[in-house]
């Protein structure tokens, strides 16, 4: 079995009558040749360090280029005085997306998911709902084999490296996984899970990956935040009914194709865009360098 | 075929999986392919690893490998110390090397015992490596699965030798590769097998005649879901 198109999934649910996470377990234990309880016992420790990520953070650490840090914390601080607009569930995963991406920079233990840019991602659209609704850890782990899932779907089809795709590959992916991951938490159908991953997708296609000095901070960290939002945003509208006109499966195709389109200077390399700003330049002339 | 886990993983110290968990990879390849502790470490840094390798925590990750340090572990950011702590020298440098990928590195290592070893990698994305080179000699391998790296004299016979043997073992292999300097000189085998091999049978290989030396890289096993019930969770 290979997870070559979101359609497979929904037929192979169909077919044997199990839901969406289930397929992603059986794929998982027919690739690697492990039990159900070998699969979801690592699913659970992934779970588990994601969650020991986001306990442990601080706000105190800097990053090598000093760059990141601290504004986990200062979102935190916000929250807490009542102030913010986006109101509590987006406004804590305001405050989880930029820990955790923080926490990457700052050289701290986190989970890729797909990549290491974009870890804060699906972990705050979680803890961000969990903290609001009850959910058990099974349904967590279920949440976690979907967007797991979709990921596998979106390598196959089209990539999930800022290299190789631009930034549209890396949070529009991790955005994707956590929108199709929410809407089956909420308890949402196959097809909605769908139209939520290709809204997700389209509203951030063309995104371009222009890391300041080439470092995983500037403006990463930041947008793992607009990953989170629009994956809350694009959950919801799937849940109301709303369709993506575009078949999922195409959006993953388009979002593939306008990569690999995409100027090498805005796939990871720091030769254009906010890295060949002037601010950017500076930054990187300032790194220490491998000499 | 995509891992799922590839996709939900790996659990890595930040901030990059190419130039930090591959890195730590390269690194702790490294240490077992040299079979013993690694007293010194002339370490090349190519491409993206030379340009962007020092805010990214590459050179940390690569002598926290070399301490036989895995990609999650938390004393990464402090393997400097940890080095000076063990007692491992190492110099860092920029090399330029052809057609190699541009997260690459060249590692050249003397053991606590005198052994000398050098391996050139590359970390291709994800965590993920291959190794290009092991003593000028091109390979590619990338741990995935258990690994038998054998020099031997390039004579006819010697490599029915070692894979007759194997079977023998019901030991099933799953890629293979044999490359030499020259016709008659030293070659390298590279060996990938579903199973695990066994210490003592690595030893018995490694006593075969024409046989100059052999290393062994045993993968390590995925969780087994052992005490794992999914009706506590």
């Amino acid at each position: 079995m290979v997870l070559d198109s979101m359609k497979q999934i929904f037929e192979c649910s169909e077919q044997e009558q199990i839901p969406f996470w289930e397929v992603v377990l059986r794929y998982d234990m027919d690739l690697r040749q492990v039990s159900r309880q070998a699969s979801m016992a690592k699913m659970l420790s992934t779970w588990e360090a994601i969650q020991e990520a986001a306990d442990s953070y601080t706000g105190t650490q800097r990053s090598v280029s000093g760059l990141v840090g601290g504004d986990g914390l200062k979102m935190r601080m916000y929250m807490r005085r009542g102030e913010s607009i986006c109101g509590d569930l987006i406004g804590e995963a305001i405050v989880q997306a930029i820990s955790m991406a923080e926490s990457n920079a700052c050289m701290r233990r986190i989970v890729a998911a797909p990549t290491a840019g974009s870890c804060g991602v699906v972990p705050a659209v979680l803890l961000a709902l969990r903290r609001q609704e009850d959910y058990t850890q099974h349904q967590l782990l279920e949440a976690l084999y979907v967007a797991s899932g979709i990921a596998a779907v979106i390598a196959y089809r089209a990539s999930i490296s800022g290299a190789a795709g631009g930034c549209q590959a890396e949070i529009g992916t991790a955005s994707a996984m956590a929108a199709g991951a929410l809407v089956a938490l909420r308890g949402g159908t196959n097809g909605q899970i769908g139209h939520a991953v290709a809204i997700a997708l389209k509203n951030l296609m063309g995104l371009v990956c222009d890391p300041v000095a080439g470092l995983v901070e500037v403006p990463c960290v930041k947008r793992n935040v607009i990953g989170a939002v629009n994956a809350i945003s694009a959950a919801d509208m799937a849940l109301a009914g709303i369709e993506s006109r575009i078949p999922v499966d195409e959006v993953i195709d388009a979002m593939g194709e306008v990569g690999r389109r995409m100027p090498v200077e805005f796939r990871e390399t720091a030769l254009g865009g906010l890295a060949a700003t002037p601010t950017g330049e500076a930054v990187k002339a300032r790194m220490p360098h491998g000499e | 075929m995509i891992d799922i886990f590839d996709m939900m993983g790996p659990v890595m110290v930040g901030p990059s999986s190419s130039h930090t968990a591959g890195a730590a990879r390269i690194g702790a390849m490294g240490r077992t392919l040299l079979g013993e502790e690694v007293a010194e470490a002339k370490i090349g840094l190519h491409g993206s690893f030379a340009e962007t390798g020092i805010g990214h925590g590459t050179d940390r990750a690569l002598l926290a490998g070399l301490l036989g340090m895995k990609p999650d572990d938390l004393r990464i950011p402090n393997a400097y110390q940890e080095a000076k702590n063990a007692g491992m020298r190492y110099a860092f440098y920029t090399v330029d090397l052809r057609d190699a990928h541009p997260n690459t590195a060249l590692l050249e290592l003397t053991g606590k015992n005198g052994k000398k070893m050098s391996l050139q990698a590359s970390s291709v994305g994800g965590g993920a490596i291959v190794v290009n080179k092991i003593d000028g000699i091109s390979v590619s391998f990338t741990g995935e699965f258990n690994t038998l790296i054998v020099r031997n004299q390039d004579e006819s016979g010697s490599v029915a030798a070692i894979t007759s043997i194997l079977s023998q073992l019901r030991i099933n292999v799953a890629n293979m590769s044999v490359s030499r300097h020259r016709r008659g000189g030293n070659a390298l085998m590279v060996i990938e097998t579903d199973q695990h091999i066994k210490p003592y049978q690595v030893e018995f290989l490694a006593q075969l005649p024409s046989i100059l030396s052999l290393t062994y890289y045993d993968k390590e096993d995925d969780e087994d879901g052992s005490g794992f019930d999914e009706a506590n969770l």
